[in-house]
């Protein structure tokens, strides 16, 4: 079954690599992977949407908030959530279909990016299930080509990110927390 | 005093802050500029043969003092080598800090001599790792490093530096606080989850306390004892909790598992309550999940959230540092004992009576002859000499489960093995560790002749600092554990398990410049033994056993805890499920 993993993450080199590698190391595949910067520069946030073992789903959410550069890692499976995607898709399409394709479009809430004589570049934001219907609509009017994101989710109940506190280092070799 | 040194000064200095007193590694072209500021430091560095042996070497050290171990390589091969060692740590939660050395930053990515992607490939062998390409980040990462590997669950931490860093001058500010703000260490406990696991223990009948390898990370066995004083509940003690509970304590059963003892394995599978106290339900010690403590309840304190629920999902799970919630809960015991209840109460003394039973009905097998050196023989009688207060370093096979089994120990921290990944080659260099760690203590390290020719090569280290290492290497000419499944399982198909031509142990020994001897008859044993630990310096013992013992109890892969194989006579097909 298909899992979706929100992360708060440093914005580090190799952050990445170290969540990824928790799913590579037990074979499950990445069905899609979204990480951008947020408000704070420092940190990222990740969707990943992967193939999980049920079973699996708590230890593997345990795992990656054992990693020392996650902050956060949610699973939004079932929680409220949003899950949003973008698709970017070229068509190319006879004269005669180029209405049809546009009112189609309009009906998922697509955009018009680009137009040429050969045909369109259409941009469509949705659920990932109806981004899918769009592209399934669109292949029956000509050839296309697509560029998906991926999905991006965020909880709607806000989890409060809890920060750990710096620590001294002056009890050589056994540091303790500055305060409490 | 000016404070502008070079990236290798500074890397030492933090070194030396966090108290390192004796380091293991290897030295090599991008490791020069810090080997340089060796050459006169106080640090001591011991250089190995070999680089995974710097890791084992580092871990003995961790091991026997539960300090941060630490160990040096240099780029490619040297970080290649350590990897064995640093996933090691990563399995029993020891914490060592590794330091290797990169090639130039300018240069990494493009194949240059003795490049390895060491930041890549040691990702999932250790608890975390860094790459230092800026002088200015170094002091801070080598004092975050320390911190990782020695709080919440231990671990390896690997700081890959780059030769251009460990070169660069800079100016040394001394890191006084540092901030991770994603590591989370958890080490109170739920109050309200002290509580029930208080009132658990005390409507319990058929207690017992499971305790591992935690106990020891926490430095927790004072607590234990105190804990098991006032619940009276039996323990038993894993693999890696050996020591946890005294082996002389009334209350400590046997070791349970794969090859545990009978009354352990009984006692795991008929109590009411198990209270696991920092392990991890290893395969190793559960058997056939579906059969494990069918009827028990179970209490799971770890200071690793992920530990948790991994296996056996818990009624009372605890997150937290199992030394101060055994403090806590035995306070909540002694303040608010349970009612007295005669039906309980006789319950309990049943639950004793059967437990003694078990352990007069099936002790560990220890089997004489007159005319060969049984292996159990052979332990029994390090065990005398160590009488508990040897530290005893194993490798891993047969002989590791032998002197797991007949070896006691009157504190934690005394034997120290290779539990969760089973390395061979680990016995040698983390006995150096441990020596280098204890100078006056006496060392044991029982090898298996598959093992001890792994890592013949830091005879020479044992040679060169004169450490007086009892080698009692167990050799059945066989690597034994291997031929006991094949024997067992594979219809006595010996394939590739033969190990002819072990080199004549005297000459070996004489060639590093130390004693050795062979023994194969059984009346020369204990002189043999006691001549080896009287001698100043190494001695390498070899010791020719019976050939094709098996080690009982065994639970055969799959099968469930109390459904051991006792012995050669019984049958020994994999029960159905």
């Amino acid at each position: 079954m298909l899992q979706i993993i929100s992360l708060v993450l440093e914005n580090k080199p190799g952050a990445l690599m170290r969540v990824t590698g928790l799913l590579a190391q037990r074979g499950y595949n990445i069905e899609s992977l979204t990480v951008a910067r947020t408000l704070d520069p420092d940190l990222s946030r990740m969707t990943i949407v992967v193939d999980v073992d049920s079973l699996q789903r708590a230890q593997v959410i345990k795992q990656m908030n054992k990693l020392i550069n996650v902050l956060q890692a949610n699973d939004l499976t079932e929680g409220p959530a949003v899950v949003r995607e973008l698709v970017l898709l070229r068509i190319r399409t006879p004269q005669e279909s180029r209405t049809a394709v546009l009112k189609e479009a309009e009906i998922f809430g697509g955009r018009v990016v680009d137009s040429g004589v050969e045909g369109f570049a259409i941009e469509v934001t949705g659920d990932p299930e109806k981004l899918g219907e769009f592209v399934d609509v669109m292949s029956a009017y000509g050839e296309v080509e697509v560029a998906r994101s991926g999905a991006l989710a965020i909880a709607l109940d806000a989890k409060k990110l809890r920060l750990q506190p710096p620590v001294s280092t002056v009890g050589q070799g056994h540091p303790t927390p500055l305060q409490k | 005093m000016s404070n502008l040194m070079s990236g290798a000064r500074m890397l030492a200095e933090c070194l030396a802050r966090e108290g390192v007193d004796c380091m293991f590694g290897y030295p090599g072209g991008v490791t020069l500029p810090f080997y340089d500021v060796l050459y006169d430091h106080q640090i001591r560095h011991v250089l190995v043969r070999h680089e995974e042996n710097a890791a084992f070497a580092a871990e003995g050290y961790a091991r026997a003092t539960g300090k941060v171990g630490v160990c040096c390589a240099t780029s490619g091969p040297g970080a290649t080598n350590l990897t064995t060692g640093l996933v090691d740590a990563m399995m029993d939660s020891i914490p060592i800090v590794a330091i290797t050395g990169q090639v130039t930053s300018k240069l990494i990515g493009s194949d240059a001599f003795q490049e390895a992607d060491t930041f890549g490939i040691t990702r999932p062998c250790t608890k975390h790792n860094y790459l230092v390409k800026k002088l200015d980040e170094l002091a801070q990462i080598i004092h975050e490093a320390f911190y990782i590997a020695a709080t919440g669950r231990p671990g390896p931490v690997l700081v890959d530096i780059t030769k251009d860093v460990l070169q660069a001058q800079g100016h040394y500010q001394p890191v006084t606080s540092i901030h991770l703000p994603g590591y989370k260490v958890f080490t109170e406990g739920h109050t309200g989850q002290i509580r029930r696991a208080a009132q658990l223990i005390q409507e319990s009948e058929r207690p017992l306390v499971y305790a591992g390898g935690g106990i020891v990370a926490a430095n927790a066995s004072a607590e234990l004892r105190e804990f098991v004083q006032v619940t009276d509940a039996p323990a038993v003690n894993t693999l890696m909790g050996l020591g946890a509970l005294p082996s002389s304590h009334p209350n400590f059963v046997s070791m349970p598992g794969m090859h545990g003892g009978y009354a352990a394995n009984m006692a795991m599978t008929n109590a009411d309550l198990l209270i696991a106290l920092g392990v991890r339900f290893d395969d190793r010690v559960t058997g056939r999940l579906a059969a494990f403590a069918p009827h028990a309840k179970v209490i799971h304190v770890d200071i690793d959230p992920a530990e948790v629920g991994k296996i056996r999902t818990p009624e009372v799970p605890i997150v937290g540092d199992v030394k101060r919630v055994l403090v806590k809960l035995t306070k909540l015991l002694v303040e608010s004992p349970a009612q007295p209840d005669a039906t309980r109460s006789a319950a309990r003394r049943a639950w004793w009576h059967q437990i003694r039973a078990w352990k007069d009905e099936h002790p560990y097998d220890t089997p004489t002859s007159d005319t060969e050196i049984k292996p159990q023989h052979l332990m029994a009688e390090i065990d005398r000499l160590s009488g508990g207060d040897a530290i005893i370093t194993s490798d891993v096979g047969q002989h590791q489960m032998w002197a797991a089994q007949l070896c006691r120990f009157n504190q934690p921290r005394l034997w120290i093995n290779s539990g969760g990944l089973g390395s061979m080659g680990f016995g040698l260099p983390s006995a150096i560790g441990a020596q280098f760690a204890h100078p006056e203590k006496l060392v044991f390290c029982i090898c298996g002749d598959g093992g001890f020719q792994m890592s013949i090569p830091e005879l020479s280290t044992v040679a060169s600092n004169g450490l007086p290492i009892k080698i009692i290497v167990m050799n059945n000419g066989h690597l034994g554990m291997v031929r006991q499944w094949q024997t067992l399982f594979y219809n006595d198909r010996l394939s590739s398990v033969q190990l002819d031509a072990f080199p004549d142990a005297e000459k070996l020994a004489a060639a590093y410049g130390f004693k050795g001897r062979t023994v194969e008859k059984p009346w020369e044993l204990a002189a043999a033994l006691e001549e080896a630990v009287k001698e100043p310096g190494p001695y390498l013992l070899n010791v020719k056993v019976t050939p094709f013992e098996c080690v009982y109890p065994m639970v055969p892969a799959g099968g469930a805890l109390n459904e051991m194989v006792l012995g050669p006579p019984q049958p020994v097909a994999v029960p159905g499920k």
